[in-house]
């Protein structure tokens, strides 16, 4: 039972990295039908600059609160991030709109390899680690056999983070007009252009959206784990995209609901069967789900009234 | 004048005839291509303020290509398109959409997963939801089966809502020009007359100025101040509704006999 709680409580933590990912992968999927293969890499690389500007903020200038310097961190993650995932869609796949289906595919593969590449050449193939940074725990209860589940400060600074930040995307994609041209844009762009909607604009914001997302995942995994390298975007990014696929994709509770799943069934697997396994289980899961319900748990079925 | 045999009613219309106004919305000798297959082969049409022009033709004779072609998408590859004295030939789709043109187009495209609410919001963009309420009000006073149906979502509705969801979204925007295309398309000859009857209470209460497309003509002509008959891509005939319901040719083609 003990072990059974513990487990439950990691998995929720690495689930939630992997659904901000995977909302990355599923908005650009759904808004222009393109699966973002360097996604995962947006994620590393946001992963690499919420450690520079962790570094710099705690060794350079001194600052010794470190609620503040994650909030700090986690800003510029974000804005540096989501700057790149604005650059990369004007430069690499904007061009590539109109042309055959699979170019901007190509196109961001090139991306993954450049962003994987340049992150090598410039900081280096080692694993980069942090000085640790949160390390309190909370032990919740000790069972009878002595194993204690806990619930460390760095789980819970993660969940809320997560937690929050889904709830203010979910507000901006439901309630706000840019997250209503953005789900027009998805539903029918030539339409959304006929009623005054800049659908260049708007597919822009999605890369910038999801971008910001995997870097909200890029500072909990550095925060999570304390090291990050450069090939640290590959595995996680197709995880969340596994994930994106398994919730339905297009669909953005799917993607946070997958990457839960992936996260847990991941974590039990570790936990009771093999550690070497978990990747197997996480995408037999996957495969399974896929031929029973093709579309994904929460994805809709392609056929729509017209 | 004569194209490919066929006379042309060398009527030119009452309000040019009026003559003080240019036309609030002038196509000139447009030329549209899908890849090399050309699709509209030098139209000339004007609509004038005010007015309810009808754009008559069987399938694939090229109407929805002009409608999108004044929207920019497709792009006319020769040709003018001028709206209230401005040259819309080349200007981004949403610029067009944002200088109160609006349509309804064919096959309605109402967004299937947003509410009747937020379709409407959605029609409502280009003012940025000033006075979204009383547009609100105003369209479900137009058509009060949205009113009941606003939280539903588009996708689940019935065709004939869907269409009034569609003319009602148009209609979000405030617009001068209303372009409508076939809105009795598939739909129940009770619906049909009732959407016929918006288009007119809009023109002769608020004034606005319809572009209406489409396949039934008979009805379309009754309404309409001047008619276009389409036929691959040319404007073949043009003329005022009577006259065009009246010609023989028109008749045989579109009105089989002229019972509806």
């Amino acid at each position: 039972m003990e072990v059974f709680v513990q487990q439950l409580i990691n998995g929720l933590t690495l689930g939630s990295i992997y659904g901000l990912i995977a909302i990355g992968y599923t908005m650009v999927f759904g808004i222009i039908g393109m699966v973002n293969f360097a996604h995962g890499d947006v994620f590393m690389l946001s992963a690499f600059i919420a450690l520079i500007v962790f570094l710099v903020l705690t060794t350079w200038l001194g600052v010794t609160s470190i609620a503040l310097a994650l909030l700090v961190v986690l800003i510029c993650a974000m804005a540096l991030t989501s700057l790149w995932g604005w650059a990369t869609e004007r430069i690499a796949y904007r061009p590539l709109r109109g042309s055959f289906r699979l170019a901007p595919l190509i196109s961001a593969i090139g991306v993954s390899i450049f962003l994987a590449n340049f992150v090598q050449v410039t900081q280096g193939a080692r694993n980069k680690p942090t000085p640790p940074m949160v390390r309190e725990v909370i032990v919740l209860w000790e069972g009878a056999n002595g194993y204690a589940v806990a619930l460390s400060y760095k789980q819970i600074i993660i969940m809320a983070t997560t937690a929050v930040l889904l709830g203010i995307f979910w507000y901006l994609v439901q309630r706000t007009s840019l997250g209503r041209a953005q789900r027009a844009c998805e539903q029918d762009r030539k339409m959304a252009a006929l009623l005054g909607i800049d659908v260049d604009r708007t597919i822009s914001l999605t890369f910038v959206i999801g971008a910001a997302l995997a870097a909200v995942a890029g500072t909990m995994y550095l925060l999570y784990y304390g090291v990050v390298s450069f090939a640290d975007g590959f595995v996680p990014g197709v995880k969340a995209f596994t994930a994106a696929v398994l919730g339905g994709i297009g669909s953005l509770p799917g993607a946070v609901l997958g990457g839960l799943i992936i996260g847990l069934i991941e974590t039990f697997w570790s936990a009771y069967f093999s550690i070497e396994y978990k990747d197997v289980a996480a995408f037999s899961i996957l495969a399974i789900v896929l031929i029973f319900m093709p579309s994904g748990l929460l994805g809709r079925p392609e056929v729509e009234k017209v | 004048m004569s194209v490919g045999g066929i006379n042309v009613l060398v009527d030119e219309t009452r309000a040019i005839q009026d003559g003080k106004r240019a036309p609030l919305l002038s196509v000139r000798g447009v030329k549209t291509y899908y890849g090399n297959i050309i699709a509209l082969k030098g139209v000339d049409l004007d609509v004038h303020e005010g007015e309810i022009v009808t754009l008559i033709g069987a399938n694939g004779a090229g109407k929805s290509t002009l409608m999108m072609t004044i929207f920019g998408s497709p792009r006319a590859r020769e040709g003018r398109i001028t709206y209230a004295g401005q040259d819309i030939t080349r200007v981004p789709t949403h610029h067009i959409a944002r200088m109160s043109i609006a349509q309804s187009p064919e096959g309605r495209r109402i967004f299937p997963r947003m509410t009747v609410y937020e379709n409407l919001q959605m029609g409502a963009s280009v003012n940025g939801g000033t006075h979204f309420k009383e547009d609100l009000d105003r369209v479900c006073d137009l058509f009060p089966r949205l009113r009941e149906r606003l939280y539903q979502r588009g996708g689940t509705m019935s065709g004939g809502e869907q269409q009034m969801l569609a003319i009602a979204r148009a209609l979000m925007s405030r617009p001068r020009l209303l372009m409508l295309d076939e809105p009795s398309l598939g739909l129940a000859p009770l619906i049909v007359k009732q959407i016929f009857s918006v288009v007119k209470e809009l023109n002769e209460r608020d004034g606005m100025t319809v572009f209406l497309v489409e396949q039934n003509a008979y009805h379309a002509l009754k309404l309409a101040h001047r008619g276009y008959v389409m036929v691959t891509g040319t404007i073949t005939m043009t003329g005022t509704g009577r006259e065009l319901l009246e010609n023989p040719q028109v008749q045989a083609a579109y009105l089989e006999g002229g019972r509806h």
